[in-house]
């Protein structure tokens, strides 16, 4: 079967010379260069694997296809990567797949190759395992020097671990330097000030005084220094990494790609090479590619992305799309006005990039700890070198060992970990509940939270329709209509099909059931024409809500639809109440579904029929009283509303540029994970500032110490891990 | 004390066979599957050879 479908394939995609005098067609090197952007490499996402079996299966079955050099599983990241000749396509595989019952979904390799390589995180991984293998030796001959080894045997010591410390201290203290370096350029005082200046004095100090046979070197410090604070960065930085890595996984999802019509003959075409005046061609189900202009054909559109209106929109020959919306029924040709970056969808992506912009920038909790914390420091140290300066009357080396101390000691081991530590447990803990934490400061701004405003299409509700009462209908009406719905795949007619056969509706016998794209399925009935679909046609008056006619012999009927709400709801807008929280919901819809809707989930406060500004205006207005709004949205109406809100949450299934705009995205169906990440947020508000005082609290005790001239290198190691060890398991009590 | 000068080039050059494991584990991409890894040991068609 795949030798066939490779040859018609094959076939198809050789009629360049057929037609070589044609003026108009695109020129021979361009429908090359559409045809090239596919390299040999496929990633496949394979969301449901998860065990040795499905790795072998999945490894099996791809390499049993002619043509693909090898399959590799990546459990971790559930994806596989295919190395295959160009003629093997992406959708062949994912059948390939289905048929061993592997759900599989095309990734856009291009939008991955961030995360591929993961450098950073490597580099950080580097530094912390030669930190460790550093500490874990010098802190072998400090034990030794403080457990009373003298003179000679001390100095070289003192030598050896010099010897292993200083390239550590380089190497290892390269993100801090450069960090403090670029800080410094900009005249800020920033939280790696400090620590650069803490491990080079340490360093220098103690070669200073091993040269002079001294009894205290800080080499054991300056390394565990750096190994501490390098845990909390790679923390830090696994956290965004993942978080990023599952984002760039949503997005490589919608692949971009469009059928383009050239000389009659279909060439699939990366969205970025289609340009204003092309043919594309849009089946139904598929999403429109482009801004265009109906040429042939006729369907129903669905806009409920962009608009957040749940009824579908008619399309006709000079109907004007644009993208993002959804084809329904028949498929459409259509003629590009605006493509990629011009395109409607593209415009409304870049104005959220300028609210995002203009959006005030929170000052997270870490940086407002460094802020006072930096100052304080240097205060300290050099007013404990100047005054023990003038106490010895101008020992310079007594001094310079107090402020060293000083630095050693209040260096932020405890506080470079605060944050990450918790971070890094609550997001693994929201992660396993369905929630992906985007932004770094998101659970600290989430904590302050006391209004939510919901978005109704495809948040609140999945947008699959239900009927409404359908066993109130009267039974001769259900049996055509059920008869006629069965002939269609229109979501309004499936719902119909399958809310009759639950209610074990007897079908009536309706012959010659034909679909019209675009108005619905008509057929004949005891010898008369009955019609299913939209009002005008089946000459019905339309009702206020989502609605599908039935046309007997003149009679019509109407089959009112509702949006059925997403799993969960009620529970999170009880939840959220429960907490305190004002919620509040705004839809594009119009009343009577969003008043429905407001009703069964208890929500007292709605508005119907707004507009995409006015959600933004409403959320600022919020702001404005000094309320702190989550936005939950899915459509490019409500991106403004996300950017502009304190904080947002999009399901997976939004739009890309609305997931963008939020700072956490739901990646299962249900809801209800929305009220723990509130919960979850608030404790870890409250998990980092307890380590802030925590590490605080360490500090009061070792400072006067160290002030006094009485810190030694073995309790500089002692508050130094004992505190960030604390922090860290502090940071584990999360639940 | 003469002991030391042996004994501590001889841990310094076993953490560093430590060290150069991990640096060895790091290039090679060990780390980069680390479940897909575990479930493999599991399955039955092993062979002689690491797929290339």
């Amino acid at each position: 079967m795949t030798v066939v479908d490779d040859f018609a394939q094959g076939s198809e995609r050789t009629p360049i010379s057929a037609c070589p005098a044609c003026a108009a067609a695109p020129s021979a090197e361009r429908i090359a260069a559409m045809r090239a952007d596919r390299d040999g490499r496929i990633m496949l996402s394979l969301p449901l694997a998860h065990c040795a079996a499905c790795i072998s299966t999945v490894e099996a079955a791809l390499s049993a296809v002619p043509g693909v050099r090898s399959a590799r599983v990546n459990l971790t990241r559930k994806r596989v990567s295919v190395e295959a000749a160009s003629d093997v396509t992406p959708a062949h595989l994912i059948a390939v797949l289905a048929g061993e019952g592997q759900e599989a979904h095309e990734l856009d390799p291009g939008l991955l190759s961030t995360t591929e390589t993961d450098r950073q995180g490597r580099e950080l991984l580097m530094r912390l395992g030669v930190a460790f293998f550093s500490m874990m030796n010098v802190m072998l001959l400090s034990v030794a020097v403080w457990s009373g080894a003298e003179d000679a045997t001390r100095d070289l010591f003192h030598w050896i671990s010099a010897a292993i410390a200083l390239p550590t201290v380089i190497f290892a203290g390269q993100p801090f330097f450069k960090s403090a370096w670029a800080s410094l350029r900009v005249g800020r005082l920033g939280m790696d000030v400090p620590i650069s200046l803490a491990l080079i004095l340490a360093s220098a100090i103690s070669v200073y005084e091993t040269w002079m046979s001294g009894h205290h070197a800080y080499f054991d410090a300056a390394v565990m220094l750096a190994f501490f604070l390098l845990l909390g960065r790679y923390l830090d930085h696994r956290t965004r990494a993942i978080a990023r890595s599952a984002a760039e996984e949503l997005a490589a999802l919608e692949v971009p790609r469009a059928f383009v019509l050239v000389n009659g003959v279909e060439v699939e075409t990366a969205i970025s090479l289609v340009i204003a005046g092309d043919t594309v061609l849009v089946r139904p189900g598929a999403r429109m590619p482009v801004d265009g202009v109906v040429l042939s054909g006729a369907s129903e559109v669905d806009r409920s992305l962009l608009t957040g209106e749940s009824l579908p929109v008619q399309a006709a020959p000079g109907a004007v799309v644009s993208a993002g919306e959804v084809n329904l029924t028949g498929p459409l040709t259509l003629r590009v006005t605006a493509a990629g970056k011009d395109s409607s969808l593209h415009r409304m992506a870049d104005l959220v990039a300028v609210a995002e912009g203009a959006k005030t920038r929170y000052t997270s909790l870490a940086e407002r700890a460094a802020s006072l914390y930096s100052p304080l420091v240097h205060v300290l140290s050099f007013s404990a070198f100047g005054y023990w300066l003038w106490a010895t009357g101008g020992d310079v080396r007594y001094a310079i060992n107090i402020s060293a101390a000083v630095l050693i000691i209040t260096c932020p081991c405890a506080l470079g970990l605060a944050v990450p530590a918790v971070i890094t447990s609550a997001s693994g803990k929201l992660f396993r509940k369905g929630l992906l934490i985007k932004h770094g400061t998101a659970l600290e701004r989430l904590a302050e939270v006391d209004t939510v405003v919901f978005d109704k299409t495809g948040t609140l509700t999945l947008g699959v329709p239900e009927p409404v009462a359908l066993a109130d209908h009267p039974p001769h009406a259900l049996a055509l209509a059920a008869a006629l719905a069965a002939g269609s795949s229109h979501p309004l007619a499936r719902a119909l099909a399958d809310g009759a056969v639950a209610l074990g509706v007897q079908v009536a016998a309706v012959t010659g059931i034909r679909e019209v794209p675009g108005y619905g399925i008509e057929g004949q009935w005891q010898g008369m024409h009955v019609r299913l679909g939209r009002a005008d046609w089946c000459e019905a008056e339309a009702l206020a809500q989502t609605a599908t006619y039935l046309a007997v012999d003149g009679q019509t009927h109407a089959f009112a639809f509702t949006d059925r709400p997403r799993p969960g709801a009620f529970e999170a807008v009880a939840a959220l109440k429960a907490a305190g929280m004002t919620v509040e919901m705004l839809s594009g819809d119009a009343e009577a579904p969003v008043r429905d809707l407001a009703e069964r989930l208890g929500i007292a406060n709605w508005t119907a029929g707004v507009l995409p500004a006015e959600k933004a205006a409403r959320v600022a207005e919020l702001s404005a009283q000094g309320r702190r709004v989550l936005m939950v949205g899915d459509g490019l109406n409500d991106t403004a509303a996300l950017a502009a809100a304190h904080v947002s949450i999009s399901p997976a299934t939004a739009l890309d540029a609305a997931r963008v705009a939020s700072d956490i995205v739901l990646l299962g169906q249900d809801m209800a994970p929305i009220a723990d990440a509130v919960r979850i947020g608030r404790q870890s508000a409250r998990r980092i500032v307890e380590n802030f005082v925590i590490s605080g609290g360490y500090n009061v005790v070792a400072v006067p110490l160290a002030l006094v001239g009485l810190a030694t290198p073995l309790a500089a190691a002692l508050a130094m891990s004992l505190s960030s060890i604390t922090v860290s398991l502090n940071a584990m009590r999360l639940k | 004390m003469e002991i030391l000068v042996i004994l501590i080039p001889v841990s310094l050059f076993l953490g560093g066979i430590g060290l150069a494991a991990f640096f060895w584990a790091m290039k090679t991409k060990q780390f980069d599957d680390p479940e897909g890894d575990a479930q493999r040991i599991l399955t039955k068609e092993f062979d002689d050879k690491p797929r290339q």
